[in-house]
């Protein structure tokens, strides 16, 4: 199966990427030769694996219902690229 | 002997003696940083005034009686994908260029605990992504056995700056090879511990499934005393296994009986340099002449572990990576520009009356995500962010995301039934040497195959460990990889530590440094 220059303008979007057009060039034909070798993974017999999404599988691994300080406010606004006294700022969302 | 050449172990006998201060350690390492690393180039920062004081404060501890932690006064280099409270952490990437994080990861908590001297952080492929550190958006990282090759990756400067002997201990992340690799390209020892056997929390994440914290030093002694201070549990980190830490240094130098090698049989194909080839075969001689068998085995579906680690680790990384919004923290592209621009795309679309276009024009915000991301991240970066986010998108998670899973547990049950019949598992590190810097670059795929020996133990969630055992024809290390089952640390150092006591490898320096 061949990965077109279509497909990788629509995964730009949903991945929140912008590409120009020479990196849409590279990457469809970068992509295509790595997706094609993924296609080796057709040939396996499955039908009996169960997917193994974690190396070292745990379940429900609880926390005390204690109450913790968390990262207080002006710490976790310290890095924003903008903001106020007290939020995030952002381009408007809503359309004028 | 010179302080640089000291092992860590012996560095902290002659420190607890008295013998060497901190500030003397500290010192001759900050010179070796000076004199070397304006070719090496394996450092983003060093903290030469911080190293100093803490040193002090330890000399002062020290003099005064008091106890002082494990690696009392002893610098480590920590990669820059491990966050350090109100000191820059970059993952060597544009977008986290002015990121301070407001905590401690818990290895530098326990680093910390221990009283390490945290000397600088080093470089290192963005967001861990690459296998030769030329992915770095800071700086590129040379081998000091050959400025003109690559340190290997990601964590080349964590293994450059221990070659080069500006270290005596390095942290490093492993996601499918990043620490045993370089270890191998760098002539140095570095061990990818099982998944949960070090917290994760404070490690920028790459693939969660896959992500290990774990050690790089000049012998197995000094990996066991490094590791035996980073393991144990922790309830930050939910998968981190709670199970007691065995005294790794203690047991290093205990031999082990009856060892019992696994040769893997697909392992010895295509592809391999005859080389590495040849000074695995002879590490395994050296093991069969201390009393170990070495016994052929398979792994019927190691021919897809490539494939099936690069689905798994791209499709983690596109969600995890969905975090850089230009919001939080981190890079955010010119808002003025931007929105001038967009401007100007939706004016030219009404004049030409195209409004299927224009309903598909980005919103501020969502141009504000895109063009943040596309200046904020490198080439590598990108391609598995798309790669990631095609193999999940609507029609083809089935054929790629959960099938890579379900391979995955067969590459698992393979590794269980070898570990039924041996020990441990031999082979080689990496198909070849070092090679030249640009050599990959345009060739990703190429890039990617060359991680054919190390994916599987992350994939599988056991331990793993590189040693070096060989120079070949144009003098670049080749490493021998031991890989173990689910947390056996204390089996593959042990192992490394009996290889290193008839061989010397380990203590080849590359020159000029």
């Amino acid at each position: 199966m061949s990965l077109t220059r279509q497909q990788i303008v629509k995964v730009s979007l949903l991945a929140r990427l912008r590409l120009q057009d020479d990196e849409l060039d590279r990457m469809t034909h970068q992509l295509d030769q790595v997706v094609s070798y993924m296609d080796l993974l057709a040939e396996v017999d499955t039908e009996d694996a169960e997917p193994m999404a974690h190396a070292v599988e745990q379940t429900n691994v609880f926390a005390e219902d204690h109450v913790l300080p968390s990262l207080d406010r002006e710490s976790a606004l310290s890095n924003a690229p903008k903001r106020d006294e007290q939020c995030y700022r952002v381009p408007a969302v809503l359309g004028d | 002997m010179s302080i640089h050449d000291l092992t860590a172990t012996e560095l902290i006998r002659r420190l607890e003696s008295g013998d060497l201060s901190s500030v003397e350690v500290v010192q001759a390492f900050l010179k070796r940083i000076e004199q070397g690393d304006g070719r090496v180039r394996a450092f983003v920062r060093v903290e030469a005034n911080r190293a100093l004081s803490a040193a002090e404060r330890i000399d002062q501890r020290r003099r005064g009686g008091e106890s002082v932690g494990r690696l009392g006064g002893l610098p480590v280099a920590v990669k820059d994908v491990i966050c350090t409270e109100g000191q820059a952490t970059t993952c060597a990437s544009k977008m986290l260029q002015r990121f301070t994080p407001p905590y401690d990861a818990t290895v530098i908590r326990r680093l910390k605990q221990a009283d390490a001297i945290l000397i600088g952080k080093t470089n290192m492929d963005e967001f861990a992504m690459g296998g030769t550190t030329e992915s770095s958006a800071l700086a590129t990282t040379c081998n000091p056995w050959d400025l003109a090759r690559v340190p290997g990756g990601s964590s080349g400067g964590a293994a450059a700056c221990l070659a080069a002997g500006m270290v005596p201990l390095s942290i490093g992340s492993d996601t499918g090879g990043s620490i045993r690799q370089p270890a191998s390209f760098c002539g140095v020892n570095g061990l990818k511990p099982t998944y949960g056997r070090v917290s994760r929390f404070g490690l920028i994440a790459f693939a969660s499934s896959l992500d290990q914290i774990g050690p790089l030093a000049r012998n197995a002694e000094d990996l066991a005393l490094l590791l035996e201070v980073l393991a144990g549990h922790d309830p930050s980190d939910s998968t981190s296994a709670n199970v007691p830490v065995p005294e790794y240094s203690r047991l290093v130098s205990q031999p082990l009986d009856g060892l019992t090698l696994g040769v893997v049989r697909e392992h010895f194909g295509e592809g391999l340099d005859s080389q590495v080839q040849e000074a695995v075969r002879e590490a395994l001689r050296v093991y069969e002449s201390l009393g170990a068998t070495v016994k052929d085995i398979s792994l019927p579906h190691s021919r897809y572990a490539i494939a099936t680690y690069y689905i798994i680790a791209c499709c983690e990384a596109s969600s995890n990576l969905a975090r850089y919004d230009g919001v939080h923290y981190g890079y955010r592209t010119d808002e003025t520009a931007m929105l001038a621009d967009l401007a100007a795309e939706q004016r030219a679309l009404t004049s030409r009356g195209d409004s299927p276009l224009l309903d598909d024009l980005d919103s501020p915000l969502v141009r504000m995500y895109r063009q943040t991301r596309s200046e904020g991240f490198g080439a590598e970066v990108k391609r598995r962010i798309m790669l990631g986010t095609y193999a999940l998108s609507h029609g083809y998670y089935d054929a790629y995301y959960v099938k890579a899973l379900k391979v995955r547990r067969l590459i698992r049950n393979d590794f269980d039934a070898a570990f039924r019949e041996v020990d441990l598992i031999a082979g080689p590190v990496a198909p070849t040497p070092a090679y030249r810097l640009g050599e990959k670059t345009e060739d990703p795929l190429a890039m990617y195959l060359g991680d054919l020996y190390t994916v599987s133990a992350n994939l599988a969630g056991i331990c793993a460990l590189s040693v070096p055992c060989g120079l070949n024809g144009q003098g670049m290390p080749i490493g021998l990889q031991l890989q173990g089952p689910l947390l056996d640390e204390q089996r593959l150092l042990r192992a490394a530590r009996m290889y290193q006591t008839v061989t010397d490898w380990h203590t080849r320096r590359p020159e000029g440094f």
